[in-house]
C-alpha cells in the first residue's frame, strides 16, 4: 500500500512540475539559508582558531596597564624592566621561553619607498615564541642583540612595499626613523591576525637597538610587553597566576591595590572568540530556521489549495474504491516528497553558495554533515507536519459531494 | 428457487436533514437487478433517481430498508468496506468524465488497478486491452485535453470496465455529448452488456438514450412509478 501511495504521489508531482517547484521554493531557500549560515559560521570559527594559533601556541603575554575598567587619568603604568623578564624565566615553573618586546609605529624608508609600520625590538627567543619562520636570510643572534647592532628582520608586507614583488632585500640598508639598519632576514608570511591586523607589517630589531636608537619618549623605555611561552603540558592557569603574583611583588603592589599590568592568556582569547562566533552562528542559523518554517507553511498553503482544486479528482478516486487512509497517505507522501525534494535542492544550493562565499571571504570550507542531515530531516518533517491537515481534509471528503464539486 | 439477484433493494428510504427541514428523497424502494441486465433509470429532477444511484453505487447508505449486493448487506457496511466493494465490483462512468488532467489515457485507465495492487506489466496489458475494447487503440499516450468529448468518455468507460466489475454504473453518460457521439457511447455500452455480459445501470433523463436499455425504471417523487422490460431494443 505504501508503495502504491508512493507511486500515486510521484505521478501527481510529475503532472504538476511547475506547481511543485513553486511549492518547494520556500523549503529550498530555507534549507539553503540554514546550511550556508552554519557552514560559514563554522568556517569563521575555524579561521579564527588557525589565526590565533599562528600567534604562537600556549602564549601568555604580560602588558602594563589593565585592559578593562575605567582608566582614570593619572600617570600611565610603568613599563617592565629587563630584570622582570629574567625573574619570570627563573622563578615561574612551567615557563619555556620568555622574551621582552617593545614596539612603536615608525616610518620605514628604502630609496623612494616608505611606509609607516610597527617596529619591534626583542631577543632571538621572540621568533620561537611568536611562531615566526624565516623565509630568507637569518635571524639576529644574542650577541648582536646585546651589542645593539643595527640589523633587522622584516615581515613580508614590509618587504613587498619597500622592495617590490620580487626584490631581494638581504644586505640592503633601510632607514628606521633616522637610523640606518641592515636587513638580514625576511619572515615567512603569517597573514591577518584574529583582530584583523596584518601580522606581516612588522620590522623586528634587537631589543637593545630599539631601546638605544629608536625608542623616543619615556613611555617607550624599558620593556613594553613580555611574551612568555608555556611548556607543553604545564597548567597555563597556574603560570598566569604565578606571573601575576611575581609581578605584583616586583612592582610593589600591596594587598588590596589593583594590578597595574595584565596577564593575557591567548588560549583564553581564542576560546572567547570562538564561542562568540559560535553564538553568532547559532543566531544566524535560528533566523534561517524561521525561513524554513515559513517554507513549511507555504507547503501547507499549496497543499490546501490543491485539495480544493482537486476535489473532483479525490471524489473520483474515492468512487473507484480508494480507502480513506490511501488518500491520506497519498497526500502525505506528496507533501513529504515535495519537501524532501526541496530539502535536497536546498542542500545542493547551500553547497554551491557556501563554496562560493568561503572562497570570496577567504575562509576555509568545512563540510558539516550534521547540519546537512538536520536541515534535510527538518524539511522532511515539515512535509509531514504541514501536509497532515490538507491530507486529512482530502481523505475525509464525502465522495458524492466531491464528485459534484465544480 | 429463484437465483439470488446481483442487487436486492427492500423498503429503501433516504432522508436528508432532520426535523422541520427533513426531506425524504426515497420513500420505500423495492428493486431487484439481475446479472446481465441493462437498466435505464429515468425520472424528472428531484424524483430521487440520483439518490438511488448513489445508494446503488455504495457511495451512500440508506436511512432505512435493506440493500444487498451479491448477498452482502450494504446498509451496515463501514465507509472502508463500501470502498472495497466499489473497488472490486463496481465501475463508474460520470457525466463529466472525471479523468485525471495532464495524465495519459493509459495511466487514467490504470488508476483502479493501482488501488488493487496489480503489477506494472499486468496493469499495462489490461489497460491496453480495455482501451482497445472501447475502440481507442493508438490513443494510449494522449491526455484528456488532446481527446474529444466522446473519446474522453470512452477512456472513462475503459477505466470503469478494466477491473471486470459486476456492475457498471453510468450517471448521465451522454449528458455532455452531441447526439452522434451519444449514439456511439450508447452502442458501446450495449455491446459491453451483450458481448461481455456486464450488468449496466444508467441514469438518464433523455428518452432517446433509454431506448437502448432492456429495462426502464421510472422514478417519481421518491417512488418507482413503473418498471418495464422492453421487447424491442434500439440498436
Amino acid at each position: 500500500m505504501i508503495f502504491n501511495a508512493f507511486l500515486l504521489a510521484l505521478r501527481e508531482i510529475r503532472r504538476n512540475l511547475m506547481r511543485a517547484f513553486l511549492t518547494v521554493l520556500g523549503i529550498v531557500i530555507g534549507v539553503a539559508a540554514v546550511v550556508t549560515m552554519v557552514t560559514l559560521g563554522n568556517g569563521a570559527t575555524a579561521m579564527i582558531k588557525t589565526q590565533l594559533s599562528s600567534l604562537g601556541s600556549n602564549l601568555v603575554i604580560v602588558v602594563p596597564g589593565t585592559r578593562m575598567g575605567p582608566g582614570g587619568g593619572g600617570t600611565p603604568p610603568p613599563n617592565f624592566k629587563e630584570s622582570d623578564v629574567a625573574a619570570i624565566l627563573e622563578s615561574v615553573r612551567g615557563v619555556r621561553l620568555v622574551a621582552p618586546a617593545s614596539s612603536s609605529s615608525l616610518t620605514v624608508q628604502y630609496m623612494q619607498s616608505n611606509l609607516t609600520t610597527r617596529v619591534l625590538g626583542s631577543t632571538p627567543d621572540y621568533f620561537e615564541i611568536g611562531n615566526w619562520k624565516l623565509a630568507n636570510g637569518r635571524l639576529f643572534t644574542d650577541t648582536e642583540q646585546r651589542a645593539a647592532r643595527a640589523v633587522c628582520v622584516i615581515g613580508e608586507t614590509v618587504r613587498k612595499s619597500l622592495f617590490g614583488n620580487s626584490g631581494n632585500p638581504l644586505g640592503e640598508r633601510i632607514r628606521l626613523k633616522t637610523q640606518s639598519c641592515e636587513v638580514i632576514g625576511v619572515l615567512a608570511p603569517k597573514g591577518q591576525s584574529a583582530m584583523g591586523q596584518d601580522q606581516d607589517a612588522v620590522v623586528i630589531t634587537p631589543l637593545k637597538t630599539f631601546q638605544r636608537r629608536l625608542a623616543g619618549r619615556q613611555s617607550q623605555q624599558g620593556v613594553g610587553e613580555i611574551m612568555t611561552s608555556v611548556r607543553e603540558g604545564a597548567n597555563t592557569e597556574t603560570v598566569v597566576n604565578d606571573i601575576a603574583n611575581l609581578m605584583r611583588s616586583r612592582r610593589n603592589i600591596s594587598g588590596n591595590e589593583v594590578d597595574n599590568f595584565s596577564v593575557i592568556d591567548t588560549k583564553q582569547i581564542a576560546n572567547t572568540l570562538s564561542s562568540t562566533t559560535q553564538i553568532m552562528t547559532a543566531l544566524l542559523g535560528a533566523v534561517a530556521a524561521v525561513s524554513l518554517l515559513v517554507g513549511g507553511i507555504g507547503i501547507m498553503n499549496i497543499m490546501l489549495v490543491s485539495v480544493t482544486e482537486r476535489t473532483r479528482e479525490i471524489g473520483t478516486r474515492l468512487a473507484i474504491g480508494a480507502l480513506e487512509r490511501e488518500v491520506l497517505l497519498q497526500f502525505l507522501i506528496e507533501a513529504v516528497a515535495l519537501s524532501s525534494f526541496g530539502g535536497a535542492i536546498g542542500l545542493a544550493l547551500a553547497l554551491g553558495s557556501s563554496l562560493l562565499l568561503t572562497w570570496l571571504l577567504n575562509m576555509p570550507y568545512l563540510f558539516n554533515a550534521q547540519i546537512n542531515l538536520i536541515a534535510f530531516g527538518v524539511s522532511a518533517t515539515i512535509g509531514v507536519a504541514f501536509g497532515f491537515v490538507p491530507a486529512k481534509r482530502a481523505a475525509q471528503l464525502n465522495p458524492i459531494d466531491a464528485l459534484r464539486h465544480e | 428457487m429463484e437465483r439470488e439477484p446481483l442487487i436486492r433493494l427492500r423498503g429503501i428510504t433516504k432522508t436528508y436533514g432532520n426535523g422541520q427541514a427533513a426531506f425524504q428523497a426515497l420513500r420505500g424502494i423495492d428493486l431487484d437487478i439481475h446479472e446481465g441486465e441493462f437498466i435505464a433509470v429515468m425520472g424528472p429532477s428531484g424524483s430521487g433517481k440520483s439518490t438511488a444511484m448513489n445508494l446503488l453505487g455504495c457511495l451512500d447508505v440508506p436511512s432505512g430498508g435493506e440493500y444487498r449486493f451479491l448477498g452482502q448487506h450494504v446498509e451496515t457496511m463501514s465507509r472502508d468496506e463500501r470502498a472495497l466493494l466499489r473497488r472490486h465490483h463496481i465501475g463508474f462512468v460520470f457525466q463529466g468524465f472525471n479523468l485525471l488532467a495532464r495524465t495519459s489515457a493509459l495511466e487514467n485507465v490504470e488508476l483502479p488497478m493501482l488501488y488493487r495492487g496489480v503489477s506494472q506489466s499486468e496493469r499495462h496489458k489490461q489497460a491496453r486491452a480495455a482501451l482497445e475494447r472501447v475502440g481507442l487503440n493508438g490513443w494510449e499516450d494522449h491526455t484528456p485535453a488532446e481527446l474529444s468529448g466522446g473519446q474522453q468518455q470512452r477512456v472513462a468507460i475503459a477505466r470503469a470496465i478494466v477491473t471486470g466489475p459486476a456492475l457498471l454504473l453510468a450517471d448521465e453518460p451522454t449528458g455532455n455529448l452531441d447526439s452522434e457521439r451519444s449514439r456511439e457511447i450508447m452502442l458501446l455500452l450495449q455491446q459491453l452488456n451483450t458481448d461481455n455480459g456486464i450488468t449496466v445501470l444508467m441514469v438518464t433523463h433523455e428518452p432517446d438514450m433509454a431506448e437502448y436499455a432492456k429495462r426502464i425504471v421510472r422514478f417519481v417523487d421518491g417512488h418507482i412509478a413503473n418498471d418495464t422490460v422492453r421487447e424491442e431494443v434500439c440498436a
